[in-house]
């Protein structure tokens, strides 16, 4: 599996995609494909401020339970109504139409913090930490 | 995992891309392909399982028999040769020790089918109570016991391909002995665990790996997939079947869950459980098992409570909950009192602690059309 370069990856395997002073949040490949089939997704507030490290979602497969932790802190925009009747977006395309919600960053020195591609891709290859 | 329990299909899970987790205590398949693709495969067309984590408590002798009548709270005594038997068995208080599949064999033998889990303590409860009769031999063949499960509705097709016996002739709850399947000789119960028609299929240990490919290999576009632990409940908590340790404990027997059905008050024989499940009976029960469907989209989950509709009053707690793959709804069992059972009943399950509002719905969530 390849990963985006164009997105900043957390330990805890969620990603930001930066759009300007936007970042869409969502969970990687290695997160989607640990947790099995997706089948819900309880998703922020829109308006909400959240931080970094903060759960900003919860994502239920057939057989586990997963907070989602934030990447970057910031107020939430935009939630990915989609997932809603298709939780599977997150299996099917974790990186892509699988977002789970997007911010107004607040701090955007933060983005310093975060892996790039080719550590995160290290990091999943050796077992991800744990999850 | 190396600490784990293994099953004598252990081996053969990587070449079919088993994922392996830590399934309490045994190292066994949780998926191998996806929860949601191995669960359809089974209500639409067929999937196969390596249940050998199951035990097997054979028990023998002249008084078999009474030993059973005296253990189960079924009526052991309508079995005969070839025949199967579903029966909770209980403690004195009316919980329940294990519950079971009884195979009643040729000779006056009995195979009891039960829980990985409970394999040990069923075999001393049994074995202690054997002191009191006199013609009566108790084993725990379940080492040397291989078991797969082949469900759904291509099932019988599949496995006649690769035996003599005419399946068609076998019916539900029924057993056949010394069948040959692929040159190995087994023993096949038209029973299951997923609310599919189906077999279970005993063989020696060492026979095992050979049964379970070669099953696989008689398919010839039939649908049939290797599967796991992961669909194994998602099925099961469709089709409504307790799972001990979730719905049946010591402390939840028969009664409450809904399984009164079993209980044989009428067999005309002592059994053990029968004074506290007799007074549950006459006095009312302390709570009921019923089913639940969320209103409001979320996963119930084991152990999460329920409350009353205002949402303030805690009245019962979840034993299963899951997405249903095939009813494409959230639902759970839980127990509840039983004022607060009928169907319809509007309850909340608190959730992260978040009340979401379900209603009490009809049980079997799940039901296989007639053919």
């Amino acid at each position: 599996m390849t990963y985006p370069v164009n997105l900043k990856y957390t330990e805890t395997h969620e990603y930001a995609k930066i759009e300007g002073n936007k970042a869409y949040f969502g969970i990687t490949h290695y997160a989607q494909d640990q947790l099995g089939d997706i089948v819900f997704v309880e998703l922020p507030e829109v308006g909400r401020e959240i931080k970094a490290g903060e759960i900003f979602a919860t994502v239920e497969s057939v057989k586990a339970v997963s907070d989602c932790y934030a990447p970057l802190s910031g107020k939430v925009v935009e939630v990915n109504e989609n997932i809603n009747d298709s939780p599977d977006l997150l299996n099917k395309d974790p990186h892509g139409e699988g977002w789970i919600c997007a911010v107004e960053i607040s701090d955007p020195s933060e983005v310093n913090k975060l892996m790039d591609v080719a550590a995160y891709e290290k990091h999943a290859a050796e077992g991800g930490g744990h999850h | 995992m190396a600490d784990l329990k293994k099953t004598p299909l252990y081996d053969i899970y990587e070449k079919y891309g088993g994922r392996i987790i830590d399934f309490s205590g045994w190292a066994l398949p949780v998926q191998f392909t996806s929860i949601k693709e191995e669960h359809a495969a089974c209500r639409e067309a067929a999937a196969l399982w390596d249940v050998s984590d199951m035990g097997e408590i054979l028990v023998e002798g002249a008084d078999a028999l009474s030993l059973l009548q005296f253990l189960m709270v079924n009526d052991i005594s309508k079995g005969y040769p070839g025949r199967v038997i579903y029966s909770p068995m209980c403690y004195p208080n009316g919980g329940v020790v294990d519950d079971m599949m009884i195979v009643c064999m040729q000779g006056g033998k009995y195979l009891l089918v039960v829980n990985a889990g409970n394999i040990e303590r069923d075999y001393e409860w049994i074995l202690t109570a054997s002191k009191y009769f006199k013609d009566v031999t108790v084993k725990n063949l379940s080492a040397d016991v291989a078991e797969v499960a082949l469900q759904g509705p291509n099932s019988e097709r599949v496995l006649q391909r690769i035996c003599n016996y005419p399946l068609n002739e076998l019916k539900y709850y029924h057993a056949a002995e010394h069948v040959d399947v692929a040159g190995i000789d087994t023993l096949i119960t038209r029973t299951g665990y997923t609310g599919e028609d189906g077999f279970e299929i005993y063989c020696k240990a060492k026979d095992g790996i050979a049964l379970f490919e070669a099953i696989l290999e008689a398919d010839e576009g039939d649908g049939l997939v290797p599967a796991g632990l992961g669909c194994r409940d998602t099925l099961r908590f469709e089709a409504s079947m307790p799972l001990y340790g979730q719905e049946l404990d010591e402390n939840h027997g028969p009664l409450v869950a809904g399984l009164g059905r079993f209980v044989a008050f009428g067999k005309g024989t002592y059994f053990v459980g029968s004074t506290a499940l007799m007074e549950q009976r006459e006095k009312g029960l302390p709570a009921k098992l019923v089913g639940l469907e969320m209103l409001e989209k979320s996963v119930p989950r084991t152990g999460y409570k329920v409350l009353d509709e205002s949402g303030e009053k805690e009245i019962g707690y979840i034993t299963t909950g899951s997405y249903a793959p095939t009813l494409d709804k959230y639902l759970a069992m839980a127990y509840v009192p039983v004022e607060a059972s009928a169907v319809g009943t509007k309850v909340k399950v608190l959730i992260r602690n978040k009340p979401y509002a379900a209603e009490v719905v009809k049980m079997p969530f799940y039901k296989r059309g007639k053919k």
